[in-house]
């Protein structure tokens, strides 16, 4: 389906998006804009509608009404999580999830960009370039020692790492990250923040973050949700200061 | 390991599949050696009880490696296989029945006992074709996979996992349990099929008949474990065990989950099928019963009390408690079944790896005992390390 054509270029678009699980609005005529390229932080009090909005750009839930468009024309409400993850977009969940009885070569390869087919897997064997790109996202996450142990005996940070590697080696053009800070120490936060500014290049970054500090040095627009909604949008700076934000959210 | 080897050779790479193949290998030459050169009464002598027990066997261990592979690698908790081993069976059974021609009690030159005995006229339109060896073989193999392509097709594409998905197979095989013990269903109904005479123009009682049928289980359940093998070790088996860890991280990996379950599941019950059919002519006979859902809750203990997820931890499983089942069901029937209840709790609660696990266990306090320190986990060090207050 063609959808109404855009005047700025956008990567992302929701449009009046709304959910409602058994009468309790989740998302509630919800709209945002991302340009290719950049990073955006989200934040919210719990219950804001923060996780249900990844869920819908990801195809794990339907909205009741509304658009999401990706790269101009794709109606993504058409697709399942497979698919949209095919076209470009990685998740990476709240609580880190990786196949913990895999090693973290192995979480790599199954992440690896390429076939994704029942029998494609079967007859599979890696590329001598495909190894060569698994050792640089490796290097990138600072995995490169770690490389053969189960991705379970990992530190919770390293996880985060571990999942993060794992969204980039699909290479997608759009990132949706949830709460990448938790658990990780203070070095590995900043570090965690540097990348992202690096990635942000190349990559639409989409980040749902708690840690204010994380937010302050991502350096970057933030939309603040509210009950379903945007409620202010802005530099970390601007949203702050904001007498609506500082009442439901900030002011606590 | 290097990348580019023949593929036999990666399957046998690991050493418990070297070891496991050298002993069936071991035991597929010697069991009808012993039992077809050596006299009766000679030490080294073995029955042709023993024979068709030790078959039996093997057509159970290549069930429990069918179980593993979807329990074990991919997490799909099958409480129904046994409905695929029973339909295998049932189509090497009709192949048995249409071989007894005319030597049946009735004298009926195409109908099986039960068909006269219940009056009716004609075969009917699904026993065509199984007085030909390839076509039953060819039912062994399709009956038991279209089934299952057709359920795990209804059952993955809705999302029905864990112990919804249990329930189901444990319906579908009860369903096909109370079908087949209808008479009006052509299978015999309560009774079977049984009285087999000939397999492919041999008597199925003779010795040497016995002794290939133990050889070919021996032989299906070697290709059985390299099939499942190529399977597990390729990318394949790797995106298994990211659905079985981690469904919905392998589903956002952009892999379609339903595809892979159904595919293994579909293997898996072909491979049941195919045991099943080899099971029949050496027990001389198959029922209703075979569907019945305890008969697949035992094949979960045989791999849970071997090591699932393993491949040959289930072979294990399957010959240990059945080698018990045989004995305790002579020596003492009324302790069965309790103590099959206590060896899955025992299981459960203290092995949770098997009997295979104990072996590894072993092996790694032997290695650790030459002299080599166990090597640091660096896991924990950066576990001790502070992390960010609150954070989590």
């Amino acid at each position: 389906m063609k959808t109404k054509h855009i005047d700025t270029p956008s990567i992302l678009y929701l449009n009046g998006v709304s959910v409602s699980f058994d009468g309790f609005k989740a998302l509630n005529s919800l709209s945002l804009f991302l340009e290719p390229g950049e990073l955006r932080a989200i934040i919210g009090p719990n219950g804001a509608g923060k996780t249900t909005m990844m869920d819908v750009i990801t195809g794990k839930t339907r909205p009741d009404e509304g658009e999401v468009v990706f790269n101009r024309d794709l109606d993504l409400t058409r697709y399942d999580e497979a698919a949209i993850s095919n076209l470009g977009i990685g998740r990476k969940f709240q609580k880190p999830t990786v196949i913990e009885s895999l090693t973290v070569f192995e979480n790599l390869e199954l992440a690896m960009a390429g076939g994704r087919g029942v029998f494609q897997s079967l007859w599979h064997a890696l590329t001598a370039s495909q190894s060569e790109r698994i050792r640089e996202v490796l290097e990138l996450v600072d995995l490169t020692e770690r490389r053969d142990v189960l991705a379970g005996s990992l530190s919770h940070g390293q996880k985060q790492w571990l999942e993060i590697g794992m969204l980039l080696i699909q290479d997608p053009e759009v990132l949706l990250i949830d709460e990448p800070a938790a658990g990780m120490t203070d070095v590995e936060t900043e570090k965690t923040a540097e990348l992202f500014k690096r990635l942000a290049k190349k990559h639409t970054l989409v980040v749902v973050e708690h840690d204010m500090e994380f937010i302050r040095a991502l350096n970057c627009k933030v939309t603040v949700l509210h009950e379903g909604r945007v409620l202010a949008e802005g530099s970390l700076e601007q949203v702050q200061s904001n007498q609506e934000v500082i009442d439901v959210y900030l002011g606590r | 390991m290097p990348k580019r080897q023949p593929l036999i050779f990666k399957l046998v790479s690991d050493r418990s599949s070297r070891i496991f193949l050298s002993v069936l290998a071991v035991v597929t030459v010697l069991v009808p050696l012993c039992n077809l050169v050596f006299p009766e009464g000679s030490a080294l002598h073995v029955s042709t009880y023993t024979v068709t027990l030790l078959g039996k066997y093997l057509c159970y261990a290549l069930l429990a490696l069918a179980v593993d592979l979807i329990w074990g690698y991919c997490g799909i908790l099958s409480l129904g296989h046994g409905a695929f081993f029973a339909l295998g069976g049932y189509a090497m059974g009709m192949y048995l029945m249409r071989q007894i021609g005319e030597r049946g009690v009735y004298g009926h030159p195409v109908l099986p006992d039960f068909m006269v005995f219940l009056n009716w006229q004609e075969l009917p339109w699904f026993w065509y074709g199984f007085d030909s060896f390839p076509f039953a073989m060819l039912m062994v193999i399709l009956v038991p996979g279209i089934l299952a392509f057709l359920f795990g097709w209804l059952a993955f594409r809705s999302r029905v996992t864990g112990v919804y998905l249990s329930i189901i197979t444990q319906a579908l095989t009860y369903a096909l349990m109370l079908a087949f013990f209808r008479n009006d269903m052509g299978f015999g109904g309560n009774n079977g099929l049984t009285d087999f005479k000939d397999i492919l123009g041999y008597s199925v009682q003779a010795d040497s008949t016995r002794a290939v049928l133990f050889i070919m289980s021996a032989v299906a359940l070697a290709l059985g474990y390299l099939i499942c093998q190529a399977i597990v070790k390729s990318k394949l088996g790797r995106v298994l065990v990211g659905v079985r860890d981690a469904e919905s991280r392998t589903r956002f990996l952009g892999y379609r989950v339903e595809h892979y379950k159904l595919f293994v599941f579909t293997v898996s019950a072909v491979l049941a099928g195919i045991a099943g059919a080899l099971y029949v002519p050496q027990v001389g006979i198959i029922n209703p019963g075979e569907f019945s859902p305890i008969n697949s809750i035992e094949i979960i203990i045989w791999v849970a009390v071997g090591g699932r997820g393993t491949l040959y931890g289930a072979v294990v499983g399957a010959v240990l408690v059945n080698y018990g089942k045989t004995y305790f069901t002579g020596a003492f029937p009324e302790l069965w079944l309790f103590l099959l209840g206590g060896l899955f709790v025992v299981t459960t609660l203290y092995l949770p790896k098997g009997v295979v696990g104990l072996f590894d266990r072993w092996k790694k306090q032997t290695d650790t005992g030459a002299g080599s320190p166990p090597p640091p986990d660096p896991a924990d060090e950066s576990q001790a390390r502070p992390t960010k207050a609150g954070a989590a």
